[in-house]
């Protein structure tokens, strides 16, 4: 990993205290056109970001995961039935195709992803678009899963950063982790289809472990060079 | 903490990253990545990459339709209050092993349950899934791990002291990734004494014939 260069998604800072709120990104540019009300219902404003000329994201996806990042704090404040129903509708097909990918059955998926949207409620209170997007939110909760039922472990997790003073997430930061999400998943979905379906295998787990593990050494095995290409053409596109 | 985080030089590989993202690695592998990243920010940035790649390939999956009933039986299993809830943050409590390392050892460097091993060399093995197997090592200054080869991938993360090996020099919060190619003999920094945590999905072997033999009986 070439740690030298950082995205927001990559900054560590962002992970430090998040008093950084004049840390704003110019190189993204703002979703002007996305629903006034929608970004002002949750407080949520652009004023802070500074327009630019970079690539445009395709505006509907924005408008949408914007509007998903809205629903979980209408489930956190107001436990907002109506909201968590548009997140299900949206969600709750995906987690149980990801889950069936990795080898659950039907059923166990459907257990399981009830599960999965069950604990997206008790956590909503937790999640800091800051740091994730909805879609990277939801996608842990539902690995986490997966290793408890599928795989019968345990899992450890990081020890938490002590958090900054500041309680209310900055609003240019969440907007700024929003869009570099949007643009990776378009960058994603751009991939050649075999470096794509190389990415989508480890994550499903259809590569077997020991592929896997004789990966993590020292020559560069064809799986690995494979899977490093296709990072290097998400991190390039993503510029 | 703060000073050995700036001077991490050797960190997570992309693979480890990537499956510890997608939930794929053995426990054993986790539990090293897990107390790497409670150490590096660097990783941890890192790994927030591959946690939002997890998150679209699952968007760009092809839905699969939920029972009828779905929402309903997810409302229901709210209201019964069954699904998991949130913990507060465990806060990062003072002494030498990250939340996730003390959750396995039950504490802290003064809870591990030494073993000798031989060559004045300790370890404690932690209980976790079969598919590979993690232990700390304690490993006195000065003394020479037998020199080993490997079967499997090996990872070795420094909590405290140093070695060095036939590639470098690991210190505290580095992580060394060896695979079969690697044979390396390390050998503990002279000054204090050095606490490893390992893991490897498969047995080590050794170069020489008694360490074989033990090898039968610490169960390396
Ligand atoms: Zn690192």
């Amino acid at each position: 990993m070439d740690h030298t260069k950082k995205t927001r998604l990559g900054d560590p800072t962002q992970y430090g205290p998040r008093n950084t709120g004049m840390k704003v990104e110019t190189n993204v540019s703002p979703k002007t056109d996305a629903p006034a009300g929608l970004l002002a219902y949750n407080g949520l404003s652009t004023k802070d970001v500074r327009k630019s000329g970079a690539r445009k994201l395709d505006a509907e996806q924005m408008t949408k995961r914007m509007a998903w990042v809205v629903q979980v704090n209408a489930v956190r404040d107001h436990k907002d039935k109506a909201a968590f129903a548009e997140i299900f509708g949206y969600f709750a097909p995906r987690v149980k195709s990801f889950l069936m990918k990795s080898g659950a059955s039907p059923d166990l998926a459907e257990e399981c992803t009830q599960e999965v949207m069950a604990t997206l409620w008790n956590k909503a209170h937790m999640f800091d678009p800051t740091k994730a997007s909805v879609s990277t939110w939801i996608f842990t909760i539902a690995r986490n899963r997966k290793i408890d039922l599928l795989r019968k472990q345990r899992r450890p997790e990081p020890e938490d950063l002590p958090w900054g003073p500041e309680a209310e997430p900055d609003q240019a930061d969440a907007m700024g982790l929003q869009q570099e999400t949007e643009k990776l998943g378009e960058a994603l979905a751009t991939l050649p289809p075999e470096q794509r379906k190389l990415i989508e295998k480890a994550y499903f787990g259809e590569l077997s472990h020991s592929e896997i593990a004789a990966e993590t050494g020292l020559p560069l095995g064809t799986i690995k060079s494979r899977i490093r290409l296709a990072l290097e053409r998400l991190r390039h596109s993503m510029k | 903490m703060m000073n050995e985080m700036k001077q991490i030089k050797h960190h997570l590989t992309e693979p480890l990253l990537m499956g510890y993202a997608a939930g794929t690695l053995p426990e054993a592998f986790n539990l090293v990545v897990a107390t790497h990243i409670s150490m590096c920010d660097t990783c941890r940035a890192a790994l927030a990459e591959y946690d939002a790649i997890g998150g679209e390939v699952m968007l760009g999956g092809d839905p699969v339709e939920v029972a009828e009933d779905a929402l309903a039986a997810t409302l229901a299993l709210i209201e019964k209050g069954d699904a998991e809830q949130a913990l507060p943050p465990a806060p990062r409590a003072p002494g030498l092993f990250p939340a996730p390392l003390r959750d396995y050892v039950n504490g802290d460097i003064n809870d591990v349950k030494w073993r000798k091993i031989g060559g004045g060399v300790s370890q404690m093995i932690l209980k976790t899934s079969k598919d590979a197997s993690v232990r700390l090592l304690h490993i006195p200054a000065g003394t020479a791990v037998p020199d080993h080869g490997h079967r499997g991938t090996e990872l070795t993360l420094v909590l405290q002291g140093a070695f060095v090996d036939e590639t470098d020099r690991f210190g505290a919060g580095d992580v060394e990734v060896a695979n079969e190619e690697l044979n390396h003999t390390p050998v503990a920094e002279a000054g204090m004494d050095c606490i490893c945590l390992a893991a490897t999905d498969a047995p080590l072997k050794f170069n020489s014939l008694m360490p074989r033999i033990a090898q039968k009986f610490v169960g390396i």
